[in-house]
């Protein structure tokens, strides 16, 4: 059976969409990918889309379901090179895919996860401060 | 006995003519820095053959009938052209009235019984009538093709993407935005941001007169696709009474950064950049 690989690269995982979309592969890729964060930790998910041409409800609300998914085992979600025509039809289907951030190739998309956790990071580290704050 | 008119006006077709050319010269409204004499005559002659030859005692009652073809196929031709000439209506109009002036005045000359004059008359009258129907209706016809043409043009013209900088798109909106045009600026914004691999994209709304509530979900449209293929979009160029409209409507832009001038929505890609514009201190010797 066909199924959309991920790809494990540190902290994140890559999932390059490479053939068009139908339902039963979407519903395999979200349940893959939610076990595969859950399993590795991963804290940042890749999903190029630049090969996607053919978009539909459906297909944007599992990319949404994703993103938020994933923000719940504590990963970023980045979709990168989406086509005009498929940002275009998003928009128009009311689908802005609030959960997940976007950028316009991979190597801005990685660039913005590793902000992303670093920032997380610095979240982590930082707590004293709140707290001395708080107590005050 | 019926004169028969057909034969009446095959006699009398090069007087019908002279006669409508007088008429039209003599008229007030002829455009002769539009037309040239020789172009008048020749579609006057070609009309008036064409007429004469489908005229005749049972198309003159049915003027639907397919014999009146030919003859509608040359008017609405002179019609469509006169149209893209920039010939007004009243002019247009007084093209073909004229040639039902010529018309009756050669049929009182030639009948010579009143009742069959007030006959022949009216049924001609019917006829011309629809003949300048047809007129008026490609006349209006021509004008709408160009009017589509030029607002085909505008919409060109009026959307260009420019490079403001490595990495910094700016697209001046002027005029309206309706939902066709929305789409034009979306798809040129969203191509050449693939194409220059930008990441901020300024949408300036300087030269939108007004901004409604549709308008504005026009900019939120383009603004969340434009998020979708991972840039950044600004709206600049907002006055002050647009900033009113904006809060009296209840509109809700908050999620989008908004900058009153295109230099200060430049200033805010440069710093999302990390981009630093510095004058340069000229040391005195």
């Amino acid at each position: 059976m066909e199924r959309i690989p991920i790809l494990r690269m540190g902290q994140f995982l890559l999932v390059t969409i490479q053939v068009d979309l139908y339902d039963r592969l979407a519903l395999d890729l979200e349940a893959d990918l939610v076990k595969m964060v859950s399993k590795t930790g991963a804290q940042g998910i890749l999903i190029d889309i630049s090969a996607v041409s053919i978009v539909d409800s459906f297909m944007g609300r599992i990319i949404g379901n994703i993103g938020v998914m994933s923000k719940l085992l504590d990963a970023e979600t980045v979709v990168v090179g989406m086509q005009p025509a498929v940002a275009i039809t998003l928009v128009e289907l009311g689908l802005p895919l609030k959960g997940v951030f976007t950028a316009l190739n991979v190597e801005r998309g990685m660039d913005l996860l590793k902000s992303k956790i670093q920032i997380i990071e610095e979240d982590i580290i930082d707590p004293d401060d709140d707290y001395s704050t708080d107590l005050s | 006995m019926a004169t028969d008119i057909t034969k009446v006006f095959k006699k009398k077709q090069s007087a019908i003519l002279e006669r409508w050319i007088k008429n039209q010269l003599a008229n007030e409204g002829l455009r002769d820095d539009l037309m040239s004499n020789e172009d008048l005559r020749a579609d006057s002659e070609e009309l008036v053959a064409a007429l004469v030859s489908s005229l005749n005692e049972k198309t003159l009652l049915d003027y639907e009938s397919s014999e009146f073809d030919h003859v509608i196929e040359i008017l609405s031709g002179i019609s469509i052209s006169r149209a893209r000439q920039g010939f007004s209506p009243r002019e247009t109009g007084a093209f073909i009235l004229s040639l039902r002036e010529a018309l009756i005045e050669v049929l009182q000359e030639e009948i010579k019984d009143t009742k069959e004059l007030m006959d022949t008359s009216l049924k001609l009258y019917r006829l011309l009538d629809h003949l300048s129907v047809i007129t008026f209706e490609t006349f209006i016809k021509g004008r709408e093709e160009v009017i589509l043409r030029q607002t085909d043009e505008i919409t060109e013209i009026s959307t260009p993407v420019i490079r403001v900088w490595d990495g910094i798109l700016a697209l001046p909106i002027i005029g309206t935005l309706d939902s066709a045009r929305t789409q034009v600026v979306m798809e040129s914004l969203l191509t050449e941001i693939v194409e220059s691999g930008s990441s901020v994209a300024i949408l300036d709304i300087s030269g939108v007169p007004t901004v409604d509530s549709l308008v504005a979900q026009h900019l939120l449209k383009t603004v969340s696709a434009t998020r979708l293929m991972g840039a950044e979009c600004i709206i600049s160029g907002i006055r002050p009474e647009i900033a009113q409209t904006i809060v009296h409507l209840g509109i809700d832009l908050s999620s989008i950064v908004t900058k009153a001038s295109m230099a200060s929505a430049l200033q805010y890609a440069f710093r999302t950049l990390k981009l630093e514009v510095r004058k340069t201190v000229v040391k005195s010797i």
